[in-house]
């Protein structure tokens, strides 16, 4: 049994983060359903790896961690020498910059890329109908933090420097839920981020996490 | 030709079309929509249901879409094949089952499906279920349950003694409903809990309850 653990839901943003992270430093995990909609995480046991209720969690022997950016951190740097290098090495200068990038994707892009695919992906799901005052709101927002990306990624080939990092991976759970909604024109609009976006959805560790909807 | 069902097999809406089918015994092709993709919200889709939303159904050169519309469309077409579904051969039956098709749709319908919304999706986005939400319609499903509960123990069914398209349309949305903590409403509620139990243990929809199951797969 691997020692690692992941427990989560395929479908849900945060758990596909770690998951990413997983997929592509090449380690072998054992991946445990929660059912939430049973509110399995809820439950004293499921509580007891994350005090706040929410997927997913993380075991690695005997450490437990929640915090989807805190889990996948972690991996990056405890399997550092395998599968794809997803971190900056050198003077504290150059990883100051991966760190910034992931501080963006947290406080900039996260809260309005959230709030439009909960409107214009999760809500219509069930038929409940959308919001276009947030939406509209939270797409301009998104687009002018898109603004900044476009800008970056002329100077950069990702966000943090030319090769792909934890920065840029920590954004795919929500590029994925926009791009099967309207707001993908504002990505369409942006050559960069356009390029950036194909780029990084297009990656065979992130396919590994979508295929796992069908298992 | 065999009919032709866009949906896919997760969806409350698609299912309720599949169980109409099966009771009738109609052969028909599912063609997956990848929801994941936005595919339901893009052509071609978009040309078979301008809203966006699935199931839509071919037989030949119609295109329907509302799963209530086409699941009535099918009871229709194959009234003398499966399961009689909309009593067609008795007025006063068949208006029976079409007041009960409207409650379902007017009173069941706008309460059950904010919380099932609410256990199903809001977790996914690391979001707790709004709890005013869920009480809100709580209580507004729990009076629609009290009315069934009181028919419920006049008739076996909610048209009449008969199984009936109305009782079909309630499948779908309330099995994905016992599986949230609110299951209680219906269990709690003798005559609702038979009836539930009775309709959802007939083959044609269990055949379709088994890939309901969004959420729920992980390797």
């Amino acid at each position: 049994m691997a020692a690692i653990k992941v427990h989560g839901s395929p479908l849900s943003t945060a758990t596909r983060r770690v998951l990413a992270c997983l997929y592509e430093k090449e380690i072998d995990f054992q991946f445990v359903p929660v059912n939430m909609a049973t509110g399995e995480h809820k439950s004293d046991n499921f509580l007891a790896l994350n005090p706040f209720g929410q997927v997913p969690a993380f075991e690695d022997g005997d450490l437990t961690l929640f915090e989807s950016r805190a889990s996948a951190n972690y991996v990056a740097h405890e399997f550092a020498d395998k599968g794809t290098q997803l971190l900056i090495s050198g003077s504290n200068k150059e990883v100051a910059v991966l760190e910034l990038w992931k501080e963006v994707e947290a406080h900039q892009f996260n809260t309005p890329s959230s709030k439009v695919v909960w409107e214009l992906f999760f809500k219509p799901f069930l038929g409940m109908a959308t919001d276009a005052a947030v939406v509209e709101e939270n797409e301009t927002q998104l687009g002018k933090v898109l603004d900044v990306y476009e800008t970056r990624l002329t100077q950069s080939k990702y966000l943090a420097s030319d090769n792909f990092t934890l920065a840029d991976l920590y954004h795919l759970p929500n590029i994925q839920y926009l791009l099967a909604t309207p707001a993908k024109k504002l990505f369409e609009s942006r050559p960069h981020v356009d390029a950036w976006v194909k780029e990084i959805t297009a990656r065979p560790a992130w396919s590994k996490v979508l295929a796992m909807m069908n298992q | 030709m065999a009919l032709k069902l866009y949906g896919a097999a997760l969806s409350p809406c698609t299912s309720r079309v599949m169980t109409c089918l099966h009771e009738k015994e109609t052969d028909f092709e599912l063609v997956p929509v990848d929801l994941f993709a936005g595919e339901h919200k893009q052509l071609p889709f978009l040309a078979k249901n301008p809203f966006g939303q699935i199931p839509a159904l071919e037989d030949g050169d119609l295109s329907l879409f509302e799963s209530r519309a086409i699941a009535a469309y099918v009871a229709e077409k194959f009234k003398e094949t499966g399961s009689d579904l909309i009593r067609h051969q008795s007025l006063k039956e068949a208006a029976e089952v079409k007041v009960w098709m409207e409650v379902e749709s007017q009173q069941y319908h706008p309460a059950i499906s904010p919380i099932i919304f609410q256990f199903f999706a809001a977790p996914l986005q690391g979001k707790a279920p709004d709890q005013a939400i869920i009480d809100e319609n709580t209580e507004k499903l729990g009076k629609v349950l009290d009315v069934y509960e009181d028919k419920l123990g006049r008739t076996k069914y909610l048209a009449g003694d008969f199984y009936s398209l109305a009782d079909l349309f309630h499948l779908s949305f309330t099995y994905y409903f016992m599986k949230t903590p609110c299951a209680h409403l219906i269990n709690e509620r003798p005559h609702v809990k038979a009836w539930w139990e009775d309709i959802s243990s007939r083959p044609a929809f269990q055949k379709v309850a088994s890939a309901m199951n969004f959420g729920e797969k992980g390797n």
